[in-house]
């Protein structure tokens, strides 16, 4: 007998049953940065506390931060922790770029039914067997290596019938990762091209979102909405495996009830 | 040649050259006697254009300038005396436009532009950083020689969820004569985007530098800040940057071997291999909030002690010794496997040697120059590190091997450092001044290999800092190790290498 088969039954099954049971990493998991008192004092100093470029203070003394900016360096936490506070949980991404910003920008908020609407009619047909793949677009290379974690076996997305593709032809989702670098524009679009049509985009991290720390580079335009529609996107430097899950899961509307938002 | 007065009182040896002939020289005959070529690198000063090399002694890292005249376009190059420039002064030559006359392949690597006059980003230059630069693939050439020969292109775009470089395979059907890369594809700017960053914040850009080695880039980038500051560490923070960079090893050595046994179809083992991978990202992130330790590294210390308890993290890193030493005895007894890695993309000694090859590729082909021990840091001075690792066969299988020896390592370091932090007890985790103003280099032994930083800080901001990635250097050696393999050696090459393309295109 192959000594891999003992090995193979050694540990039990350590596959997630998430997303229909809890499971308390993807629970407990600390996401980007979030407001929790939006009219605080001195509100027109806190900006100069992220080095990203997160936080913005409104002109009636009111603060927002954008997550799809937030590197998760914990500045604003620790300087004041009366204002900021940590996220929790895997409830990192939005169908559109302004619903990453905390507080909400309340005339988004229409506008939203209307583009869940669209992404529901384009995903309804792709059921339960979805196929994947992924473009770098200048990324620091660990959004790979989150996005390639979900084949190991505790994560096991082939469970859910999602599958990784070589090829742009099979794809029907495309997960990009990276600040959006000039020399990878060309490639994504042509690897969007390929791709049949319906298809759906997912900016995986801020560095895709907005660019990150990288934005304001000569070399990057500041995220890939610049070079493709995006459709969900995904705050987190990086998002963990579970994040990246729940947008792909929230984006094909598979998500149930207790876990989306 | 005269020695400079240092920035700091404890800056490193800076050494002041006359003119590019007379240096190369230098370096020429200092490589030859023994020393390492650690790096050539490029900045625009007032006073001109300064040309930077930095050689690895036993001890120190000595930085050796060189101005160049105001208005100079060219200068003497030093790959046909240095081969292992080769790749430093193509670098050069893209962001800064200067040409080094004679050198034998002067394409573009990070930064290909379709005009030579277009504005180059030209680092160190004060002021706004340049608009928009669009990379112009066509300036580069596709090389293919000979009757029957052609090439086959893999990437930027490639199968597998992988970073974007570009393989220009040239090949007659099945051997690989000839392989030439094309990394520029997802350059990002990163060293400009250091400039005017306080110098307490460019940690956070380096920790993205080469997201994979966050922790050894922000090392690397820390200990040239607190050389410039002159500032030792608290003895605990120094214990808890050990753990990090311990369990990164281990995190990036497992991620090879994934990928090995991926690229042999051994299914079992690809997902072993990622479960403990698995394991190991998520005890760094209970201990520090985030999978690839970011945020622990800081001028001057760590932000936080392991929110695991000493005894907890022991028993976790028992576990994980125990199921991964039981799977390297499996896989490295697996004769389908074995039989795909050896005599796989063999690096010969001696060209590992005048490359000065880093981390693991050179540790396998017999040239030995781990930062932790030759140039120690940090906790290692009072750490024992146990056994070195002794190869010299230089195929992928050597590579895992040293890999494996590595992983052993990093296991009996982690509980040292463990054991040490649970005796420490409490006091202060960094050094009340961190930041100051001058120039210094500082190095980390990355799980690719040596890191190194040369940061120069005015007024507490960044004017220049250049990171050099073990995966930088080690990268243009896959020009050399495919003769006499197939393609679908490939993969194997390529993982038994362990480099990430984010710390070559910078």
């Amino acid at each position: 007998m192959s000594p891999w088969v003992p090995r193979g039954l050694r540990d039990g099954v350590v596959t997630t049953r998430w997303p229909d049971r809890p499971d308390p990493y993807a629970n407990g998991w600390r996401g980007p940065a979030t407001v929790l008192d939006p009219h605080p004092a001195g509100a027109a100093d806190l900006a100069a506390l992220c080095p990203a470029g997160a936080i913005s203070s409104e002109t009636d003394g009111s603060v927002r931060l954008d997550r799809g900016r937030c590197i998760l360096c914990g500045r604003c936490v620790e300087r004041r922790p009366d204002v900021f506070g940590w996220s929790r949980g895997t409830g990192d991404a939005a169908l559109t770029r302004d619903r990453l910003v905390v507080p909400a920008i309340p005339e988004t908020e229409q506008n939203l039914a209307a583009v869940r609407a669209a992404l529901r009619a384009r995903t309804a047909a792709l059921r339960r067997s979805v196929h994947l793949r992924h473009v770098d677009a200048g990324s620091d290379g660990t959004e790979e290596q989150e996005i390639a974690a979900l084949l190991n076996p505790v994560y096991d997305i082939h469970r859910l019938g999602i599958f990784f593709t070589a090829s742009p032809r099979h794809a029907d989702v495309l997960l990009v990762t990276g600040a959006g670098a000039h020399g990878m524009a060309e490639p994504l679009r042509r690897t969007y091209d390929g791709m049949p049509d319906p298809k759906i985009v997912i900016a995986v991290g801020t560095d895709a979102c907005s660019g990150g720390l990288l934005a304001g580079s000569y070399a990057t335009s500041d995220g890939v909405g610049a070079a493709i529609g995006v459709d969900v996107w995904l705050a987190g430097s990086p998002p963990p495996p579970f994040s990246i899950l729940c947008a792909l899961l929230g984006a094909l509307g598979r998500l149930p009830k207790a876990v989306g938002r | 040649m005269n020695t400079a007065s240092p920035a700091g009182a404890n800056a490193g040896p800076v050494v002041m050259a006359g003119s590019p002939t007379e240096l190369w020289q230098e370096l020429a005959a200092e490589t030859a006697a023994g020393r390492r070529f650690a790096g050539l690198m490029a900045t625009q000063r007032p006073e001109g254009l300064v040309l930077s090399a930095h050689l690895a002694g036993t001890k120190d890292i000595t930085t050796y300038d060189v101005v160049l005249p105001p208005g100079a376009s060219s200068y003497p190059a030093l790959t046909p005396l240095l081969g292992a420039a080769f790749w430093y002064e193509r670098e050069i030559h893209d962001l800064f436009g200067v040409v080094p006359a004679g050198h034998p392949r002067l394409e573009p690597l990070i930064l290909p532009l379709h005009d030579e006059r277009q504005p180059r980003p030209r680092p160190g230059t004060a002021g706004p950083e340049p608009a928009g630069i669009w990379p112009d693939e066509h300036s580069v050439p596709r090389h293919v020689l000979g009757a029957g020969l052609f090439t086959i292109p893999h990437g930027p775009v490639r199968s597998g969820v992988v970073e974007s470089i570009e393989y220009l395979v040239e090949t007659p059907g099945e051997d690989i004569p000839h392989l030439n890369m094309r990394v520029f594809y997802k350059h990002r700017g990163v060293e400009k985007r250091f400039e005017g960053m306080p110098a307490a914040d460019g940690v956070l850009l380096a920790e993205r530098t080469e997201g994979v080695s966050s922790v050894a880039h922000a090392l690397a980038y820390c200990h040239a800040i607190e050389r410039i500051a002159d500032v030792g560490m608290p003895w605990p923070a120094a214990l808890v940057r050990v753990l990090h960079a311990e369990l990164e090893r281990l995190a990036n050595h497992l991620d090879a071997a994934v990928r090995l046994a991926d690229a042999a179809g051994l299914a079992v083992a690809t997902a072993r291999f990622g479960v403990h991978k698995e394991r190991v990202l998520r005890l760094v992130s209970r201990m520090c909030g985030s999978r690839f330790g970011r945020g622990v590294v800081v001028p001057g210390g760590v932000s936080a002690l392991p929110q695991v308890s000493s005894g907890e993290f022991l028993a976790e890193i028992g576990r994980l010794d125990k199921a991964i030493t039981a799977d390297v005895r499996v896989l490295m007894g697996t004769a389908s496997f074995l039989d795909r890695l050896r005599r796989t993309g063999p690096l010969r000694p001696e060209r590992a040697r005048e490359h000065g090859a880093l981390g693991p590729v050179g540790k396998a082909s017999g040239f030995a120059d781990d930062a932790r021990l030759t140039r120690p840091y940090d906790a290692y001075p009072a750490l024992g590190l146990g056994e070195p690792s002794r190869h010299a066969g230089g195929d992928a299988l050597t590579r895992l091997r040293v890999r494996w020896d590595e992983v052993r390592q990093s296991f009996h370091l982690l509980r040292q450092a463990a054991d040490e932090l649970g005796d420490a007890g409490g006091g202060p985790l960094r050094a009340e001044r961190h930041t100051g103003d001058g120039r210094a280099t500082g190095w980390a032994e990355a799980p690719q290999g040596e890191v190194l930083y040369d940061v120069r800080v005015e007024g507490g901001r960044l004017i220049r800092c250049h990171p050099r990635s073990a995966s930088f250097h080690n990268l243009v050696l896959f020009h050399e190790v495919f003769t006499g393999d197939i393609l679908t050696d490939f993969p194997f090459i390529e993982a038994s290498f362990g480099l990430s393309v984010a710390g070559v295109a910078l």
